[in-house]
């Protein structure tokens, strides 16, 4: 099978591996990169656990074929922190028991991020809004969004 | 009302509320507590099964029935074994026990569901063969391939028409499309009292029909497992199981390995909800790395987890009360068809945790249950969240409204004057403690703006139970309705209380041989590692070896019947 | 497996559609096909520049048919699609899915599409294919015959314009039905009215029926009731998980009527 060779930016790194053709975003980065944080749900598109940045935009990685980030700056859940400490968001997830299974943890926290970044100060609708395509079948929007509103007015951190 | 603690979720702590029946020294209930696992969740770093890497891995994916029932004449593998990738092509011929009941692990049922089925299929995503290629992607154009010739069967999708005469056989093992309770019966009775005598003397009847239609866990993580050798021939398995020694027990006797052969990794679940118990992707993950020699990986995508992963399963309840005009309910009687789809999974319990629970938190003084498990060609059903109960919740509350309304009574005011009370009997003839439906329903009241009587504010679930109220009926009107010939109580898991093999070999479909005239072990193509296990099979076992035990009561423990 | 070949021109990527090949927009539907291994072997992109282009002339608004729905919320002079964009799927999906894929979605999605179809827009063909009304392109869209490179919308009069999305699942879920009415009236009378449903029928289709009710008159009570009554009349609404067709008829006329009744009162 030919392989295609990606090079890209991950979590602030240089790397470069190969994809299989017809391979998505979301194998490669789990399988080629190794970083497992973001999660499979669906592979369609519905659930978010597979939510990234690709050049600061939120994406599904499921839906995105892994050879089309190419040169791309790609961020993951795993990217979130720097070394040993946690972003406050992370932080505020864990104060907030702002997880059950944790398996949608990972795209919530990336979603979640983006918003902050762009919008340090959010209402309560527009954190719903940004986690509206983060699925949570543990049914724990309630503490996920006061998560992410204890942070509101917080200054964006990196 | 001192000490109440709520919160904007409305969750509220009421301390109150039998102050004198409780230590008041809790250290976590009502207070704010970090899980132990949850910097692995917000990290990314929680190990899920599917977050172990291993080179070489392969991937299986499953050749599904397109038809409700069906008999199948061929599998023509040929094109599929030619595709790129493919490693290898399973059929039920290498499973070494290939027929199994889920509770079987605990006595309870004949074996009745093939991991592969190689005779027929009795419902739509049946697997009959699994590929195992070197990338999904190769392993799902590969199982197009595949040809299976099939001969299509009159299949039954409602409960009520699978019970009628003449309706086609879902489940050779049981032939009448009924599971056998106790060996005797087609249905799980609970006879309390004589209703059709207190049905005749009530001043009102009320009748009622409800059903709910099966409903999908849905875990955001779909179902899986990934296998691999470890050393001294045993088998790793990381498996999102929500129950990790039913599934090595599940696994070591399918594939007729000791089950310390098996060394099973989970406890981390991408939510389960009852739906992660059904054991199939570790015997076949296991089965492949055993056939293989290298890791292989079983996982359902989002469609399958919708089309055959388990749901809770459909029901459907016949209610009729007798209920005097001052509102006192004076008989209850349920007749109840669980959908257990085309398998026995964990339907069968959920009927007898379903009989357990009649007639609800009421006391009713007659009370008389037909509760049947049913074979359909629908996907089977397993657990979820208080399976055998939220069903028949749902129907007995939508009939006491329904009541109340007949008797010109609120619907609070009806379940406060029915509320069981301590020391109370009830229906499976345990003496009622701690009850607290009265409170529930004035407290509730209260939040709503209803007003309730005196009588009513004044009722209490310490008072005004026992004394006659904790007596067992003078007379227990009993039947022998749904009688059935060929089954044993004597062990469920052989019918006839026979030994396993010819028992087993009857029941199986036309054209699928018995699992003990098979090769003890799956061919070894490319070869298989693995040594083979030395216990021949009857001795893996045990279970069908203990003495007969009530089928009702072995399961108090597990049921959440309370004794306190 | 499959083959991705990335072409400098939207020109060439019309060439080699018509070999049976797939175009790769925002990914948002046809990488599930490839997720599920149902996808053409063939795959064509392009990064054409001319397909994130925004530019207006006169009334008319020309829209890439690479343009994010998140990429339409940002551009001001297309205030008027917001409400539309707004309601595509989930922030990410916003992020991703086009509006020339829009015109291309299966039931239940295609919102943005309906939209378009009401405000009577163009689809522009990619190399010498010139322009078609959005009602041809959608009848036989399975042949579309062409790339849509962009879309020609012409800009509605203030508050003629008005969209609204019934669905299940808020602020996120798929169609029960969705609406799209434009609805100018110079000198006071109803003139060149278009409606148009997502979710009632295979693609996005327009409620002839009920334009001819309204057209000529007023946007009134009266005009209101007749438009209702006519609402489902010669639709066959599908069945899906959702809703089943009998109910979507029973309801079009319910939300066809709330945003009329809006539409009247400026609201």
């Amino acid at each position: 099978m030919t392989k295609i060779p990606v090079t890209l930016t991950h979590n602030g790194a240089e790397r470069a591996a190969f994809a299989d053709p017809g391979q998505n975003l979301l194998d490669f980065i789990r399988r080629g990169l190794g970083d497992l944080s973001p999660k499979y749900g669906c592979g369609q598109g519905s659930c978010g656990a597979c939510t990234v940045t690709i050049d600061g935009e939120t994406r599904l990685a499921c839906l995105t074929l892994a050879e089309t980030v190419e040169g791309c700056d790609v961020r993951t859940a795993a990217g979130l922190g720097q070394g040993a400490t946690l972003d406050p968001l992370q932080q505020a997830f864990m104060d907030h028991f702002a997880a059950q299974c944790g398996y949608c943890t990972p795209g919530m926290l990336v979603s979640a991020r983006a918003l902050l970044d762009r919008n340090p100060n959010p209402t309560r609708e527009e954190v719903v809004e940004a986690i509206s395509g983060n699925l949570c079948r543990c049914t724990g929007y309630d503490p996920i969004i006061d998560a992410i509103l204890s942070l509101a007015g917080r200054k964006a951190s990196a | 009302m001192s000490d109440r603690r709520s919160d904007r979720n409305g969750f509220e702590m009421r301390k109150d509320l039998f102050a004198d029946e409780r230590d008041d020294d809790l250290n976590e209930i009502g207070k704010r507590i970090r899980r132990q696992d949850i910097e692995g969740h917000v990290t990314g770093r929680s190990p899920f099964y599917d977050d172990h890497l291993f080179d070489g891995l392969l991937h299986i994916r499953c050749v599904r029935s397109p038809h409700h029932h069906a008999r199948i004449r061929r599998i023509d593998t040929s094109e599929a074994d030619r595709m790129e990738g493919v490693v290898r092509i399973v059929t039920g011929r290498d499973v070494p026990v290939n027929l199994n009941t889920l509770l079987s692990l605990l006595d309870f049922g004949l074996d009745d569901e093939p991991l592969l089925s190689e005779g027929k299929v009795a419902y739509r995503g049946e697997p009959v063969a699994a590929v195992i290629a070197r990338t999904e992607a190769q392993a799902r154009a590969a199982t197009r391939t595949v040809r299976v010739d099939w001969e299509v069967l009159p299949h039954v999708l409602d409960v009520e028409e699978a019970l009628k005469p003449g309706a086609p056989t879902v489940n050779e093992t049981y032939p009448g499309n009924a599971f056998v309770y106790h060996g005797k019966y087609d249905h799980q009775k609970l006879r309390y009292g004589d209703v059709d005598r207190a049905l005749a003397e009530a001043d009102h009847v009320i009748e009622g029909r409800y059903q709910m239609s099966p409903i999908e866990q849905a875990p955001i993580e779909t179902c899986g497992a990934i296998a691999a050798q470890e050393q001294n021939g045993r088998y790793v398995c990381y498996t999102g199981t929500q129950a990790l020694f039913f599934s090595l027990g599940t696994a070591s006797k399918l594939l007729e390995l000791p089950s310390s052969r098996l060394h099973f990794i989970g406890g981390t679940v991408g939510g389960g909800f009852g739906g992660k118990v059904d054991s199939i992707h570790e015997p076949l993950a296991i089965l492949g790395t055993m056939l293989t020699g290298q890791p292989c990986k079983s996982q359902w995508d989002r469609e399958e987890e919708m089309q055959v992963g388990a749901p809770r399963g459909a029901e459907r309840w016949y209610l009729t009360d007798g209920v005097m005009n001052d509102g006192r309910i004076v008989a209850r009687k349920f007749t109840g068809y669980f959908d257990s789809g085309a398998y026995t999974r964990l339907t069968s319990y959920a009927v007898i945790k379903c009989a357990g629970h009649l007639p609800g938190p009421y006391t009713i003084p007659n009370v008389h249950a037909d509760v049947y498990c049913v074979y359909t060609n629908r996907t089977p059903a397993t657990a979820m969240r208080g399976f055998g109960i939220t069903g028949v919740d749902f129907a007995i509350e939508a009939h006491m409204d329904k009541v109340a309304e007949t008797v010109g009574l609120h619907p609070v005011e009806l379940r406060i004057l029915n509320a069981y009370r301590d020391g109370d009997m009830k229906a499976h003839r345990r003496l009622a403690k701690n009850c607290a439906l009265v409170e529930c329903c004035q407290v509730a009241a209260q939040k709503a703006g209803l007003r309730l009587s005196p009588d009513m504010l004044a009722a209490s679930s310490k008072t005004g139970g026992g004394g006659p109220r904790a007596e067992l009926p003078a007379h227990t009107a009993t039947d022998q309705n749904g009688l059935v010939e060929g089954f044993s109580s004597g062990s469920y898991a052989r019918k006839g209380g026979a030994p396993a093999s010819p028992a087993i070999v009857a029941t199986l479909p036309p054209g699928a041989s018995a699992p003990a005239s098979r090769p003890a072990a799956p061919a070894p193509e490319p070869k298989d590692p693995a040594p083979r296990p030395d216990a021949p099979r009857a001795d893996t076992s045990p279970p069908a070896r203990k003495p007969a035990r009530s089928g009702a009561m072995r399961f108090s423990s597990l049921s959440g019947f309370r004794r306190r | 497996m499959t083959r991705v070949e990335t072409v400098a021109t939207t020109a060439e990527a019309a060439r080699i559609l018509s070999d049976g090949a797939a175009y790769l927009g925002g990914g948002t539907m046809l990488m599930r096909a490839v997720n599920a291994g149902t996808a053409p072997p063939r795959l064509v992109r392009t990064a054409d520049p001319v397909l994130r282009a925004v530019s207006a002339r006169g009334d008319t608004v020309t829209v890439g048919a690479g343009v994010t729905m998140a990429r339409i919320l940002a551009e001001p002079q297309l205030d008027f699609l917001h409400p539309v964009a707004r309601a595509v799927g989930s922030p990410q999906i916003r992020n991703m899915a086009t509006v020339g894929g829009n015109l291309f979605a299966p039931h239940p999605y295609g919102d943005f599409a309906v939209a378009l179809l009401a405000l009577g827009a163009r689809a522009r063909m990619a190399g010498a294919g010139g322009t078609r009304p959005l009602d041809d392109l959608l009848r036989d869209r399975d042949r579309p015959g062409g790339l849509v490179e962009a879309v020609e919308i012409p800009r509605p009069p203030a508050r003629a314009f008005r969209f609204h999305k019934v669905s299940r699942v808020k602020p996120r879920g798929v169609s029960v039905i969705s609406i799209a009415v434009l609805a100018p009236s110079p000198g006071g009378k109803l003139a060149g009215v278009r409606v148009a449903y997502g979710a009632m029928g295979p693609t996005p289709l327009r409620a002839a029926a009920v334009e001819r009710v309204l057209e000529g008159g007023r946007l009134d009570q009266a005009a209101r009731e007749r438009a209702v009554a006519v609402a489902a009349e010669g639709l066959d609404p599908p069945t899906d998980a959702l809703a089943s067709g009998w109910y979507r008829g029973e309801v079009a006329g319910v939300h066809l009527g709330r945003l009329l009744a809006r539409m009247e009162e400026g609201r």
